[in-house]
């Protein structure tokens, strides 16, 4: 219990850094999935193909391939272009490597939750916007994203959690993320069932809280829905 | 005597959905404060006519005037056609606001929010005014005790009022509505044609596409019967239906033609 109490300051740390990658992550996945979900309905072939190949890797990759595919790949890039170039060594550090490739991971998960959205909504409400002499956009924005978010929330809800989870891969490309640093006090002390545990109830204090912001979501979003 | 403006010109319209053609020569005109009931049996092309007006469907060919301008189509490479000037139609569109079969309201407004939303977005008017528009439009149909409730907690007359009060709340030089009792249980239709009655009464200029002969016969200025894409009669109700030249619209009546 008193080795719990020690290290507890650097777990909570850590604790902070992995709500940190994941709030980054979510805004990054949001807008790429955003992106993508209008390239896959867009009318060009080539948005839909592009969009498509996203999707399609992004899901058949597991996403501990691709993280230390982008960190350690992503570096030597980034040093080979920096050669030629002429910069000094750049160190890609792990908390970007890290917000990026979960960000640009669940933006194909995302994509696919507002797709799904997009196509649920009426045809006949978006139908009604254009007949009033609203432009695309207008329709866009007024009509077809509040329902839209509606039809999305509980796929986007899911695919927020799975994220927050994710995060914890992060400690393989050195991020120390309470992951990391519970792994290391589990090491020194010989403990690593008790500090596992306590990592394991944090997760459940984010995802908890997660849930009942969501449920709140849901609610005021479901305002004009009839109760079946 | 005022001399009558006309309201609206079709000319030799024609849509083909590929290789069904469904609209095969249609022309008419429509002076301000005509009201005319569109008849027809299913698939005989009322709605997409209506449609093709707000540019809903775009016409394969032919002509629409709308108080006498002329709404301008190109014809792509590929074949289609394709209004030259978007903002055109949003423009037109702006002034000819419809009623639809199946409501189509905007369900995560409420009745008010609904009827406030293009009047702001489309017409640029002050929130304020928007809302003083509607208030009054909703007590005219009958709806302002529910204006704060969402469309799923409504009952389809109810629906349908609204969106001709929504209708309304643009100021419209014509209404269009598409078979606006047709979705109604028959206790509701009532209620919604008797706020279309008044509208007609007020002078408005309207067209119905619909499947209520009373209504036809009693409150429209004049009657077109289309059959299998064409007209086929056009007149003043009582012509029409006491003095039908064609036998389609005779068998029509009668109920045999389906």
């Amino acid at each position: 219990m008193s080795d719990i109490i020690a290290y507890l300051p650097l777990i909570l740390k850590g604790m902070l850094l992995t709500v940190e990658v994941a709030l980054l992550s979510l805004l990054i996945s949001v807008l790429l999935g955003m992106l993508g979900a209008v390239a896959r309905l867009s009318k060009s072939r080539i948005a839909r193909a592009l969009a498509g190949m996203y999707t399609t890797i992004i899901r058949g990759i597991p996403d501990l391939v691709l993280m230390t595919l982008i960190f350690f790949g992503g570096q030597i890039i980034v040093n080979n272009i920096g050669e030629k170039m002429g910069w000094e060594y750049i160190d890609v550090s792990p908390f970007v490597a890290g917000v990026l490739t979960i960000g640009f991971i669940f933006g194909a998960y995302m994509a696919e939750s507002f797709r799904g959205g997009i196509l649920a909504v009426s045809h006949g409400e978006i139908e009604a916007g254009y007949a009033f002499g609203m432009n695309p956009t207008r329709v866009f924005f007024r009509i077809t994203l509040p329902a839209m978010i509606r039809h999305a929330l509980p796929s986007f809800g899911n695919n927020w959690l799975v994220l927050t989870k994710t995060t914890a891969l992060i400690s393989v490309i050195g991020l120390q993320d309470m992951v990391y640093n519970a792994s290391n006090a589990g090491g020194s002390t010989r403990k690593p069932f008790t500090f596992y545990c306590v990592v394991a109830f944090l997760f459940l204090i984010i995802t908890g809280i997660s849930d009942i912001g969501l449920r709140r979501l849901n609610k005021r979003y479901s305002v004009g829905v009839r109760r079946e | 005597m005022t001399v009558p403006v006309e309201a609206l010109k079709v000319e030799s319209l024609h849509k083909s959905f590929g290789q069904i053609a469904v609209l095969k020569g249609i022309s008419f005109e429509a002076n301000e404060q005509d009201v005319i009931s569109i008849l027809g049996s299913s698939g005989s092309g009322k709605s997409t006519l209506l449609r093709c007006i707000n540019l809903l469907e775009t016409p394969t060919s032919g002509k629409v005037y709308v108080h006498g301008e002329l709404i301008n189509m190109r014809e792509m490479t590929s074949g289609e056609r394709k209004p030259v000037d978007r903002k055109q139609v949003e423009r037109i569109r702006s002034k000819l606001a419809m009623v639809f079969q199946q409501f189509n309201l905007w369900a995560h407004m409420t009745v008010i929010q609904n009827v406030i939303e293009a009047p702001i977005h489309v017409l640029k008017l002050p929130k304020q005014e928007a809302r003083e528009r509607a208030e009054r439009l909703l007590n005219r149909v009958g709806m302002y005790e529910h204006r704060n409730y969402y469309p799923a907690h409504l009952s389809g007359g109810q629906m349908q009022r609204t969106a001709i009060a929504r209708a309304l709340a643009m100021e419209p030089e014509m209404l269009l509505f598409d078979e606006p009792t047709s979705a109604l249980d028959p206790e509701l239709v009532g209620e919604v044609l008797k706020v279309m009655r008044s509208l007609a009464e007020e002078g408005r200029t309207m067209l119905v596409v619909t499947h209520e002969m009373g209504f036809a016969r009693e409150v429209s200025s004049r009657v077109i019967f289309l059959d299998e894409g064409l007209v086929v009669e056009d007149g003043s109700p009582d012509s029409v239906f006491d003095n039908p030249r064609s036998d389609r619209f005779r068998q029509f009546l009668t109920g045999t033609l389906k």
